[in-house]
């Protein structure tokens, strides 16, 4: 697990339900779509998250110094959990080696949303932690 | 672009309010605006104005049993949420209005039938870029007298499902036609949440909830399309006894709600243990 990302998630593990509702919010509000530079509507359905209800997209940019840089789109307006999880992801892993991204795995999910997570969410937020990790399994294959 | 509720030709068209009409009455003392998500970060991201937050599991469910909330409970809950019997509890939520209807539905069990649902619910609201806020509100607690809770008139148990299916009643299923055929356990992007067998009650007609409703803004269809939808395609009729279900009960709601308020249907009840209850009982009749 990249350090960062494990950071975060101890984070969590300390919060009261009403401390991890106001902080997955606060990273919600943190959310930065893709730039028009990597990708514009209509999204290409090859970087959409399948099984996500929040139709969520994902892109891995890969840098000179061969870490990455991951971007996401949300396009549902109700999508504050994916929001917050692509925060996070991009805080906590854009900037490491695809090698290192690779290693995510999507039981972050159910440690950083606790309670917070519904029905219908879980499998669409470890849906996208998974997409991160194949694309960062295929850049790291690429090297 | 829907048309005005008074328009539509339903039954009971009090049953529903427009986003114009909440807009109107944010301030209105005589009314308590309730969310009810499945997603518990909803409200806290914003909600609209002076709107409660009503939880399907903390607030409505038992937390031991499987069941709702004592008549003490449901006390507890209106003191809390400020309302009197006066009150005009006004619901709306994500998902086309799912838990709003299920909560809609919980309040009947208690006889609170000044309620009414916001046609179109959350995702109408903001698509039309009305004012949301963060601010949680905090009303005056207030002394509110329940009586029991009375199941019978709008729940069905699986009792009362077998003795409906031994008069051959109408049944609807309100699940995904893979859920009905049992080539699926589970929604569609759901996770499976146990149950033994696929299929569904036989006789039961398939009518997935979400027919019922314009999927570019959420509201309800318009009488005769309901009634196109449900009476004539899947030949329901309005004054026989009908149970409706789902998985757990809450799509169900929602297709409780449109027949019993929106078309009229007399005599209807909602079945919660649905397909978690009845495809995991041994040696109940299942159709595929």
């Amino acid at each position: 697990m990249p350090e960062k990302l494990d950071k975060v998630i101890e984070m969590f593990q300390m919060f009261d339900p009403a401390d991890r509702t106001d902080v997955l919010l606060s990273y919600a509000d943190q959310f930065k779509e893709v730039p028009a530079s990597i990708a514009t509507r209509p999204f290409p359905k090859s970087h959409q998250v399948p099984q996500c209800e929040s139709d969520a997209y994902v892109w891995a940019q890969k840098l000179p110094d061969s870490t990455m840089k991951l971007y996401f789109a949300v396009e549902n307006p109700s999508g504050i959990s994916a929001k917050a999880l692509a925060a996070i992801l991009d805080k906590t892993l854009s900037g490491l080696p695809a090698s290192e991204i690779a290693t995510v795995n999507c039981d972050i999910v159910e440690k950083i949303f606790r309670q917070n997570i519904s029905m219908g969410k879980g499998m669409g937020l470890m849906a996208m932690v998974n997409a991160v990790q194949a694309l960062a399994r295929a850049a790291s294959q690429n090297n | 672009m829907a048309t005005s509720i008074e328009q539509r030709g339903y039954a009971h068209p009090e049953a529903l309010v427009s986003t114009d009409w909440v807009e109107q009455h944010l301030n209105d003392p005589k009314v308590r605006i309730v969310e009810s998500n499945e997603d518990t970060l909803l409200y806290s991201s914003g909600h609209i104005p002076g709107a409660v937050h009503v939880d399907w599991t903390s607030d409505l469910n038992d937390q031991l049993r499987r069941d709702y909330i004592t008549r003490e409970g449901f006390e507890a809950l209106m003191s809390k949420i400020g309302a009197t019997k006066d009150t005009t509890v006004v619901f709306y939520g994500d998902k086309n209005n799912w838990w709003a209807c299920y909560a809609f539905w919980v309040f009947q069990l208690f006889g609170h039938t000044n309620a009414r649902i916001m046609d179109g619910g959350r995702v109408k609201w903001q698509k039309e870029n009305r004012a949301v806020s963060r601010d949680v509100p905090s009303y005056p607690k207030t002394e509110y007298k329940a009586a029991d809770r009375n199941d019978a008139p709008h729940r069905a148990f699986r009792e009362d499902v077998f003795a409906h299916l031994k008069k051959q009643g109408q049944l609807v299923d309100v699940r995904s036609p893979e859920e009905y055929a049992g080539t699926r356990m589970h929604m569609p992007d759901y996770p499976n949440e146990g149950a033994l067998r696929g299929g569904h009650i036989p006789g039961a007609k398939s009518v997935p909830w979400a027919k019922a409703i314009n999927p570019d803004d959420g509201t309800f269809k318009s009488a005769d399309d309901l009634k196109k939808l449900y009476c004539d395609d899947n030949k329901l009729a309005p004054a026989k006894e009908t149970i409706a279900y789902c998985r757990i009960g809450e799509r169900s709601s929602h297709t409780w709600f449109a027949l019993k308020y929106l078309l009229g249907f007399e005599n209807i009840r909602n079945y919660d243990g649905s397909w978690t209850e009845w495809g995991n009982m041994v040696g109940v009749p299942i159709e595929k």
